[in-house]
Formats: structure tokens, C-alpha cells, sequence
């Protein structure tokens, strides 16, 4: 079990017996509250709204009308000569965006996906969170894939549609296979999210009035929680669980193969898949930190669910994961810079010397320096914002990260004649047109939809106890393994 | 030119004679850097103007560029030979593979790469994965811009709309295109000869840049026979293919120093 029993050795005194159960309180396993009360928090944290709430609403509605739609619409429309896309950059903003979202989405999958077949426990109340990042995320990526269409608006000529004239997409090209990888993604992602949703839906539709309950309603599937429907529930979760960890592996790795198969000095590299497996992780996890440090701080009743215990443990998941990023982006750098070709070598001065040198530096701090220096400390890891600001700076940096593989790198080429630097137009809009977006998303979910599993926490619950035994206190985990019938 | 074919059909690759059907030689002692195939590639092929701004950030449509570099620092430089630089039409070409709608294809019967404009959605892999660097993309309808037109009385006339030809499409925004080796000129040499009964000789007809060159550094023709002027010049000792190490096949080769 994740968590094991602490033996106790030798009887205690009555007092400490009673501080080592409050210490045990914290943790929000061991620290139960009535089922209804529970509940009733959860849908408290749902419906209240403040004015600070529609203000944000207000604002990302805007900037999502304007730099999403209006400068989509407007680039559609002028052609991408709106953008800064040019040869031989190409690629641009866009496919950083891309990867970036992906990048983004993977987290939620992996805390959700990964932690609840290794069973760790302090994955519960945040599993939702994270899962609906993934969905909203690539949503996101989708989108700037579009964006980055010349000619969008044929872009259905992608998906194999039988037509008249038998033209078939090319499964030659890494793109069709990123296209195919995203759609088995987004829909086995998203059912995914519905399926822990379910018993939460049921229980809002009973607890709620008005167009809420029609909505719950629907959505709840007719969910009464008879123990068939259980046993078809964790049936259908645990099947989803273990399918969905190798298509999360597949989907990174061939975005990576996008660059990876390309003739290009510094992306035709063997250990991209994996280096961008774990650069997704990197910034997923940092997203995750910020989210929950969000939900925590504006949230009624948040920081019952959202504890101590659960930054400390993203705090140590984003610290491997950092370390692993380090170990992969030196793996990568150093072959390539041993290797000697001449045009890697322009290319690896180029990034290191070049005007975006500053990018490449940054890059490095943000992703290695900053998350080693501040987490390897409990006590630094237990502070939201501290955590939530590690956070940041990794996104910014793995986003850095993209942008010096894309329009950096397309700089560089084997046609000197042609090198020329890029410089963003309205992708610059665009990006924060998706970001609005999602926030957006993410903002109206917070208040259509439990964002904590109500049910999975007070599963939890239920299967810790602490006993105590003559003066010692024993906490202890059933061996009931509900997910594992 | 010594390239190992085994290696091309082991990849399952279309394994193509090295040289192919159409090739050229461009001469590079003798180019004079005038541009002159430049500007006779884009009137034949429907080029358009894409406005200083777009020209200088490096949205050039030409489907020919003429190349300079320096070796040194001024004043101590010492100009290298100009060198054109146009789609190679590779044998084994990187761009290919990559489309996700098979807009650039290879064409059996040419042997050549060609572009599907009404296919192309736009993706520019091709471009990306093009060592040459010689794909133009369209980044906005260049053709209908202010700047290709005069203003004649508060009304936009377009005079180089008159002077299109009206063998070659003319392409709309999001479109990637590039050199065809004039296929339009192969196609109406190839029926003219085909009606009276006869194979196309060499020298019937060439590509437009090479028309327009006024020092004849650019050579076109069958490669495959090799009688043909352009097969004679390519087998000059001092004839090179650009990046042949990737093993692209290309179809043209560069006379330098010979």
C-alpha cells in the first residue's frame, strides 16, 4: 500500500498518544467528516460567486472574443502573412503552442491515470482537477494546430473521409500520425474525465434545484449508486486507467516524431520521444501546482480538500520529473554536441550565442536551477504560492523550451543564404487567446461541475482508520481493494 | 556520381536511376548574377510580387533565387561564384513523405516532385523538411494586394493580371508551391512531338530560366540520353550536386572552378 502503517514501537504515554492522532489529522485521509456534510461543501464551493468571480469571467470572456476568434477570423481571412511565419521559420508560435498544450494535458492524465493504478493515496481529491486540464488543454492544442493550417478551412481533407475521387491521407507523414494520436487522445481523455464524474454528478443532481438539477440530470446517466453499478464503474475506471498510460506516452512521443523524422540539423535526433514525454510531464506538473494553489485560495471550502500534505507530494513529483527533464535535455544536447556535423554545430552556437541566447539561459534556470534549489525542502514545498510560482517558471520555461526547438532552430538550416531571424505578429494574441480560453474553460467547469471526487475522497476515508491499540496509536489502511475487483 | 542505389531500394524507396529524366546543369564560372531567370520564372510561372516589407522579412515567392556569399571580412572579402538556387527535383525526395494529403507527390512519368496546389492545405512540412530551402508558401493573396497594382482613379488596376499565363495556375493564399522544371513547356513539347509522330529532340525547348539566361550557364534536357548536351555538360569531372550526402537524388548538377 502507498501508505504504510507507521509501527509504533513500545507503549506511549496517554498525551503523546493524542498528539500523534492530531498529527495524523492532517492528512485528509485520516482526517473524515460526515458523507452529507462533505457533500454539501462541495456543492457549496460550486455555487457560491463572488463579484471578483464574474470580473475575471468578464475579462476572459473578452480577451477570448477578441485575440482567440477576432484574430483567428482575421487571419483566416488576410492569410497566414498576419503571422510571422516566413522561410525558413516556417513553423512558428503556433506548433509551440501546440506542444506546449499537449504538454500541458499529459499532467492530468498522469496524476489521474499512473497514480491510481500505483494507488497513492494523496491523489484523490485533486484527480479532477488535473483530468480536466488535460481535456481543456488539448482543446487548446487542437486549436493551434488549425491556426497554424494555411488553408483551415479544407483542413477536414486530414481525417481519412471516404470521397469520390479515393483521396486517401498520407500515412506516411508524422503530422497524420500526430492527428490520429490527438483524436484518440481527446476522446479517450475525455471519457476518462466523465467516468470518476459520474457518481459526483449523481450526487449534485440530488442536491441541486432549477436548470442544475435538469443539467446533473442528464449528464449523471440515471447514477444510483446500486452495487451493480459500482462493480461496472470501477470495471470501466480501472480498464480506462491502464489504457489510457500508453497512449499518453504514444501522444508525446509522436509530436516529438513530428521534429524527430524531419532532415533538419538539431531536430533529427533519436531520444526526442522520451525527452518530450518528460518535458510534457515537466510543464504539467507545474500546471497542476498552479491550479490547485488557485482552486485552494478562491474556493469555498478548498482548503479542506487541498492540504499541506498534497503540495509536498507534487513538490517531490515535480522535483523528479525536473531531474529527469535534466537528465534527458543533456542527453540530448551533449550527443548532438559531440557529434561534430557541421550544421548541428551552427545551430548549437546559435542557441547558446545567438540573440536568443537569453531564451536558452533562462530556459535552463527556470526548468533545472529554480525547481532543485527551492524543492528539495518540505517545508518550502507546503507553501502554495511558493509552489504555484515554481510552477509558473517551469511553464514559462518549458514553453521557452518549445520555442527554442521551433522558430530558434528553423533559423539555422543547411541554406545559409536563407537564415533569417522570426519575429511573432499576431501569434503573439493568438497565444493569449488561447490561455484566456482555457481559464475560461476552466472557470466555467469550476462551477458546472464538482471539481473535487467527492466520492473517491470518502472511499479513501473510509479505508483509513486509526486504531489505537492499549495507549498506541495505529494508523492503519483496509485491504479492501475497491479498484481492483 | 557514385551514389549507391542499393541504399535507395533498401528503404523502399521509387528506386530511379540517379540522374532521372529531366535534368539541368547550371554553370556557375559563367553566371553573371543578372537575375534575368529570375524575373523569366516569374512571368512564366505566375509569380507574384509580395511588396518590399514581405521581401525583405524573407517571403520571396521566386521559385529561383540567385545566391551570393563572401569569403572573409571587408575589406579583405573574396566573392564566391553566384549560385542559383532552385527545387532540385530530388530522386529521393524529403519532402514527400511528409505531406499529410499527398499535395507533393512524384511524378513517374517526369520523374520530378510536383506540387497539387488545390490539394495543399498548408501545413509547410515540405518546406521545413527541404534541405534546399526552395519552397515558396503563399502567404497572403499576393496577387490582389495593393502594391501589385496602380491606381487609376480611385479604382485598382491590375496591369500584371493581363500577362498571366494561361498555362499555369495562379495560386490563392495558404498554398505551398515551387519550380516544376516548366512542366508546362515538357507537356506542350512532349504533344507537339507526340502529333507528328516523333520524340522530343534536345534543345526543342528549355525551361524558362534558362531561355532568359543571357550567358547560357543554365542547361536543361534529358538526362537520360546520353547524347544530350545537358548529359554531356553534367559529366564534366567538375560537376557537383548540392548536399548529396543526404542522399536526395538531386537532378541538378553545378559546374565550379572547371
Amino acid at each position: 500500500m502507498a501508505v504504510a502503517s507507521k509501527y509504533l514501537p513500545g507503549a506511549k504515554k496517554a498525551h503523546e498518544a493524542q498528539h500523534e492522532e492530531h498529527d495524523l489529522r492532517q492528512y485528509l485521509m485520516f482526517d473524515p467528516k460526515p458523507r452529507g456534510e462533505m457533500n454539501q461543501m462541495v456543492m457549496e464551493s460550486m455555487m457560491t460567486t463572488s463579484w471578483k468571480f464574474w470580473v475575471v469571467f468578464a475579462i476572459l470572456s473578452v480577451l477570448t472574443a477578441t485575440c482567440f476568434f477576432y484574430a483567428w477570423g482575421y487571419m483566416i481571412a488576410e492569410g497566414l502573412g498576419v503571422s510571422g511565419v516566413m522561410r525558413p521559420s516556417y513553423w512558428g508560435i503556433f506548433l509551440v503552442n501546440t506542444v506546449f498544450w499537449i504538454g500541458i494535458s499529459h499532467a492530468g492524465t498522469f496524476i489521474s491515470a499512473i497514480l491510481r493504478v500505483f494507488k497513492a493515496e494523496f491523489r484523490r481529491p485533486f484527480t479532477r482537477a488535473a483530468e480536466l486540464m488535460t481535456t481543456f488543454g488539448l482543446i487548446q492544442a487542437g486549436a493551434s494546430i488549425f491556426m497554424h493550417l494555411g488553408r483551415v478551412w479544407l483542413a477536414y481533407w486530414l481525417f481519412p473521409i471516404p470521397n469520390a475521387r479515393q483521396l486517401w491521407p498520407n500515412f506516411h507523414s508524422p503530422l497524420m500520425w500526430d492527428l490520429l494520436a490527438i483524436t484518440t487522445y481527446v476522446l479517450g481523455s475525455t471519457m476518462y474525465l466523465f467516468l470518476p464524474l459520474i457518481p459526483d454528478l449523481a450526487m449534485a443532481r440530488d442536491r441541486s434545484t432549477g436548470w442544475r438539477k435538469t443539467f446533473f440530470k442528464i449528464l449523471a446517466l440515471g447514477f444510483r449508486g446500486t452495487e451493480g453499478e459500482w462493480t461496472h464503474l470501477h470495471t470501466a475506471m480501472n480498464i480506462f486507467a491502464f489504457a489510457i498510460i500508453p497512449v499518453m506516452f504514444s501522444v508525446h512521443t509522436i509530436v516529438s516524431w513530428d521534429f524527430a523524422m524531419a532532415m533538419r540539423p538539431g531536430w533529427s535526433s533519436t531520444v526526442f520521444g522520451p525527452y518530450f514525454v518528460v518535458g510534457a510531464l515537466h510543464s504539467g506538473m507545474g500546471a497542476v501546482a498552479i491550479v490547485l494553489a488557485i482552486m485552494r485560495a478562491t474556493m469555498k471550502h478548498m482548503d479542506y480538500f487541498i492540504r499541506a500534505e498534497h503540495f509536498d507530494a507534487l513538490g517531490k513529483l515535480m522535483l523528479i520529473v525536473s531531474m529527469a527533464w535534466a537528465y534527458f535535455f543533456f542527453n540530448d544536447y551533449i550527443v548532438q554536441w559531440y557529434g561534430g556535423d557541421k550544421w548541428t554545430d551552427t545551430l548549437l552556437h546559435w542557441h547558446e550565442s545567438g540573440p536568443m541566447s537569453w531564451m536558452f539561459f533562462q530556459m535552463l534556470i527556470f526548468n533545472i536551477a529554480v525547481p532543485w534549489l527551492i524543492l528539495w525542502n518540505k517545508k518550502w514545498r507546503e507553501i502554495p504560492w511558493l509552489l504555484a510560482s515554481v510552477g509558473l517558471l517551469i511553464n514559462v520555461g518549458m514553453w521557452y523550451e518549445r520555442y527554442i526547438i521551433i522558430p530558434v532552430s528553423l533559423t539555422i538550416n543547411r541554406m545559409p543564404f536563407t537564415w533569417k531571424l522570426y519575429y511573432p505578429q499576431i501569434e503573439i494574441f493568438l497565444t493569449i487567446g488561447t490561455f484566456a480560453m482555457f481559464l475560461l474553460f476552466y472557470l466555467i467547469a469550476s462551477r458546472l461541475i464538482p471539481l473535487i471526487p467527492v466520492w473517491e475522497v470518502q472511499e479513501g476515508q473510509m479505508a483509513h482508520s486509526v486504531r489505537k491499540v492499549g495507549k498506541a496509536v495505529v494508523p492503519s489502511v483496509s485491504e479492501i481493494d475497491l479498484t481492483m475487483e | 556520381m557514385g551514389i549507391d542505389l542499393n541504399l535507395v531500394g533498401a528503404k523502399g524507396a521509387i528506386a530511379e536511376e540517379a540522374e532521372g529524366k529531366w535534368g539541368m546543369v547550371i554553370d556557375q564560372d559563367i553566371c553573371t548574377g543578372c537575375q534575368a531567370c529570375v524575373a523569366a520564372c516569374a512571368m512564366e510561372n505566375n509569380l507574384p510580387f509580395v511588396g518590399e516589407e514581405d521581401a525583405a522579412y524573407g517571403r520571396t515567392m521566386h521559385w529561383i533565387r540567385v545566391e551570393r556569399f563572401w569569403e572573409g571580412a571587408y575589406p579583405e572579402i573574396k566573392a564566391t561564384p553566384f549560385q542559383p538556387m532552385l527545387c532540385q527535383q530530388c530522386g529521393h525526395a524529403p519532402c514527400e513523405p511528409v505531406c499529410p494529403v499527398f499535395a507533393t507527390p512524384h511524378s513517374e512519368a517526369e520523374q520530378i516532385n510536383l506540387q497539387v496546389y488545390n490539394r495543399c492545405v498548408g501545413t509547410r512540412y515540405c518546406a521545413n523538411n527541404c534541405p534546399y530551402q526552395v519552397r515558396s508558401f503563399n502567404w497572403r493573396d499576393y496577387h490582389t494586394q495593393p502594391f501589385h497594382a496602380n491606381d487609376v482613379d480611385g479604382q485598382l488596376v491590375f496591369p500584371f493580371h493581363n500577362q498571366f499565363n494561361p498555362d499555369v495556375t495562379v495560386r490563392r493564399r495558404g498554398v505551398m508551391e515551387k519550380c516544376t522544371f516548366c512542366i508546362q513547356r515538357i507537356h506542350t513539347a512532349q504533344d507537339k512531338a507526340k502529333s507528328e509522330g516523333r520524340e522530343v529532340e534536345d534543345g526543342e525547348f528549355t525551361t524558362a530560366c534558362a531561355q532568359a539566361c543571357p550567358a547560357n550557364a543554365i542547361t536543361f534536357g534529358r538526362m537520360d540520353d546520353h547524347e544530350s548536351l545537358v548529359s554531356q555538360l553534367a559529366h564534366q569531372k567538375h560537376g557537383v550536386k548540392h548536399l548529396e550526402e543526404l542522399n536526395t537524388l538531386p537532378r541538378i548538377t553545378y559546374l565550379k572552378e572547371g
